[in-house]
């Protein structure tokens, strides 16, 4: 009896809850479509913008997939929003610029400019990857059987702490910094051609090195194993917490190179880049569908191109609403498709 | 006979109960009150000195709006366990109902007022402090629910980081307001300065009571009623509805939202009025700092840090119990308006460093360490409800627990694990077979029936 009627009362709510999807999907694609119409109304009335916006777009976008790919693989490990994982790139922003301009001098970027940027590259991956290591060490760790709203809150802790360091007069100060970092060179429509050229000579390595690593070494197999199972992967004798610790790492190391290459895109440093750039990375690892490699630099692809789009296509709203328009995406992917571009049921953990 | 008597005192002793923190917020705000107004004035200055350095009017001032803010959140994070990280979006929006309703005008041409105490003569829109306080509550709880709508489904992670960027969404919306599709519709950057101050009505006309509450030094000190008035009025609601149906469903979405849904919580509306109520409490706490506190509101006041300083009121007092999110509010606002520098100051004094100037400029530093030490050795913060306790104490299930294993074991095994040696491993083996063993049972016995 009372069996009998809990799965009537179960198929009942069921059957009330059916026409939600199909409402929300067509809304879905609603606004899918209305994107789609947006970017073609931008390529018709401007092409010459438009292709300004996309080169800017591809440029930003593979920042944004590095950061991305920092946020995606903590939380495909350990399933937690890593919020000062935006305010570690800041810092690696800042320790590149002093590193750069203070310590080695670069002004006019030339070809003899790429020694001391591979030396900035190398000096920020391991900064990165220290403090990210380190704060997992000291904080995370710990609080990994904790519940977790512990863990988050610890991060947003530290990224105060990162902020409140960067604020400090003989670090970064509270105004922006703008260093004398000059480019030159060919450009096509304001875009200088040998930083597109720099930025993607730097990540496309990076990100064929990182799907390698997570593809095809046994670290990344213990990565994959330990995204899946904590205690199944330490009774097949994976050091957990060494492969965690690893891929706070690699998270970290990725951020530091994106402080690098942001710095010489932007040359200026600023305390709050931490919070804005880290938030729209998440939404592009959310975009992707997060714990996903692939999903990460596909988002951060794609939001960067939609960002440039705003302030630099023909109907855009303009850079001060750039902030609002990826947000206003990730409260949309919320709603109609938290799982992500890659789906949850193709999605590979790490 | 024995019977109703005992029954009787044990009434006459609920009453008291009932009775017995409003009688003793009463005496404390009536105490802050009347040292600054008349004892504090009367003592020599020696004495005075070091209490007024320590803990100026201005600083209890804030401290109360704070506690507004914090009893809000709290209403969202403690009570409901919806993890907030935009709550700076309802005090934007509140301190704008404010700037919209009881200030100068800046784009617009009519006179209006209603209740207002400022002279009849002066242009703009002016409504009555309370009035405003009321419509902010509701423009706020309208824009808690809008917010909340979307992120209904959400886990707790990705919900924080939506109500983050609704928070960003919302300072990025007042700080292009100058130009929302060509119209100016709160001053944009510049914010709207010059609101007005709350009045005193009838203590005013008596003569009693400054007629306007500026930031004068009577008038600061007056505040202290509003503001404990507003502060109380939020403790009130907020006790009361922990009572009450709606606290305890919201208690159960906090523990397992599951376990609540089944129970028959209606999850959509319980979650919302969470927000709406927070929101609520929000919306005043922007009309309080508007109009009380700064007397003007600008976008640069309304970022990410504050969000994350309410947060931290609300988990280092200790989330759901409104006495600790109280005294964790008014903690953390005194050593971010006065505490640092004061301690820099007595440090100075001491060792004849340089820290006052210094100090201060730490706070963000500090206040981030302080949220990270907390959650690694006192997560359940300084005053613990009972419940919350229990809450962050438990570690989560693992699969060996829900065989019947204790935690606690499951972890010292794989402790073991880690460092292994070949007699350690034997009796991992045996605690394994005892594992088993104990799980077996239930899940063996069927098969072996059929057999």
């Amino acid at each position: 009896m009372a069996t009998a009627a809990l799965v009537a009362g179960g198929t009942q709510r069921k059957a009330k809850v059916r026409l939600g999807p199909l409402v929300e999907r067509i809304l879905g694609y609603v606004v899918l479509a209305l994107v789609v119409v947006w970017v073609v109304a931008n390529v018709v009335a401007d092409p010459d913008r438009f292709l300004g916006s996309a080169l800017v777009g591809l440029q930003n976008g593979m920042l944004y997939a590095l950061v991305a790919l920092g946020y995606t693989m903590v939380y495909g490990i350990i399933e937690l929003i890593n919020f000062a994982h935006g305010d570690l790139f800041m810092l690696a922003t800042i320790v590149a610029a002093s590193l750069l301009v203070s310590v080695l001098g670069v002004g006019n970027l030339t070809a003899t400019s790429i020694l001391p940027l591979l030396l900035a590259l190398v000096v920020c991956m391991a900064f990165g990857a220290l403090v990210n290591m380190g704060s997992e060490f000291f904080a995370y760790r710990k609080l990994r059987s904790a519940p977790k709203l512990a863990p988050l809150m610890t991060a947003v802790g530290l990224s105060f702490v990162f902020r409140g360091i960067a604020q400090q007069d003989y670090i970064n100060g509270s105004a922006q910094k703008n260093w004398p970092v000059v480019w030159g060179g060919p450009a096509i429509e304001g875009v200088f051609v040998y930083k597109l050229l720099m930025v993607l000579a730097v990540t496309l390595p990076l990100l064929i090195g990182m799907t390698y690593i997570v593809s095809r070494t046994k670290m990344g197999k213990a990565m994959r194993a330990v995204a899946q199972d904590q205690d199944g992967a330490r009774l097949m004798g994976i050091n957990v917490n060494g492969t965690i610790s690893f891929t706070f790492g690699l998270g970290g190391a990725l951020a530091g190179a994106a402080g690098v290459l942001y710095f010489l895109c932007q040359t200026q440093t600023y305390y709050d880049t931490g919070t804005q750039l880290g938030l729209i990375a998440f939404t592009a690892a959310v975009l992707g569908g997060i714990g996903n490699l692939t999903g990460a630099v596909v988002g951060g692809l794609a939001i960067g191109f939609i960002q440039a789009l705003n302030e630099g296509g023909a109907y855009g709203l303009g850079s001060n609403w750039s902030q609002s328009v990826v947000f206003l995406i990730l409260i949309v992917l919320m709603v109609f498709k938290p799982e992500g571009i890659f789906g949850r049921p193709t999605t590979e953990k790490v | 006979m024995a019977i109703t008597a005992a029954s009787g005192t044990s009434s006459s002793r609920a009453t008291f109960d009932r009775f017995k923190w409003p009688v003793g917020y009463v005496v404390v705000i009536l105490f802050l009150f009347f040292l600054y107004h008349s004892i504090l004035p009367s003592l020599v200055r020696s004495v005075s000195a070091p209490v007024i350095a320590w803990l100026p009017v201005a600083t209890i001032n804030e401290c109360l709006m704070w506690a507004i803010l914090a009893l809000g959140l709290n209403v969202v994070v403690g009570y409901a366990g919806l993890l907030d990280l935009g709550y700076v979006a309802y005090w934007a929006l509140g301190g704008y109902t404010a700037g919209w309703l009881m200030a100068f005008p800046f784009n617009w041409e009519w006179d209006f007022h209603l209740f207002s105490p400022v002279k009849v003569t002066l242009p703009g829109t002016h409504i009555n402090f309370w009035l405003v306080c009321i419509a902010a509550g509701v423009l706020c709880a309208l824009l808690g629910i809008i917010i909340g709508a979307p992120t209904l489904r959400l886990r707790g992670d990705y919900l924080a980081l939506v109500t983050l960027g609704f928070g960003e969404v919302i300072t990025q919306f007042f700080r292009n307001s100058n130009n929302i599709a060509g119209a100016n519709v709160a001053n944009g950057d510049p914010g709207i300065s010059s609101i007005d101050p709350a009045g005193t009505g009838p203590l005013g006309a008596a003569g009693i009571a400054p007629k306007l509450l500026t930031n004068s030094a009577v008038g600061n000190v007056w505040k202290i009623l509003v503001l404990g008035l507003l502060v109380g009025i939020c403790i009130f609601v907020s006790l009361r509805i922990r009572e009450g149906r709606l606290g305890r469903s919201w208690l159960a979405i906090r523990e397992d939202e599951l376990a609540a849904s089944m129970m028959g919580v209606p999850l959509v509306r319980t979650k919302l009025l969470a927000y709406a109520v927070g929101a609520f409490f929000g919306g005043i706490g922007g009309v309080a700092n508007a109009s009380l506190i700064t007397t003007a509101v600008s976008p640069s006041g309304f970022d990410f840090g504050k969000s994350v300083l309410v947060l931290l009121m609300v988990v280092l007092g200790g989330m759901g119990n409104v006495w600790g999110v109280t005294v964790g509010a008014f903690l953390l606002s005194w050593l971010n308006s006065n505490g640092l520098k004061q301690i820099g100051v007595q440090i100075d004094s001491w060792f004849g460093t340089d820290l006052q100037a210094t100090l201060p400029r730490y706070n963000y530093i500090i206040l981030g360490l302080l949220l990270v030490l907390m959650m690694l050795f006192r997560r359940e913060g300084l005053i613990p409800e009972s419940r919350t306790r229990a809450l962050l104490k438990t570690p989560s299930r693992t699969e060996a627990e829900s065989l019947g294993a204790e935690s606690l074991e499951a972890e010292a095994e794989t402790e073991a694990i880690e460092n292994a040696d070949p007699e350690e491993d034997a009796k991992i083996a045996a605690s394994a077979a005892a594992m088993a063993g104990s799980g077996a049972p239930g899940l063996d016995a069927p098969r072996r029936e059929e057999q």
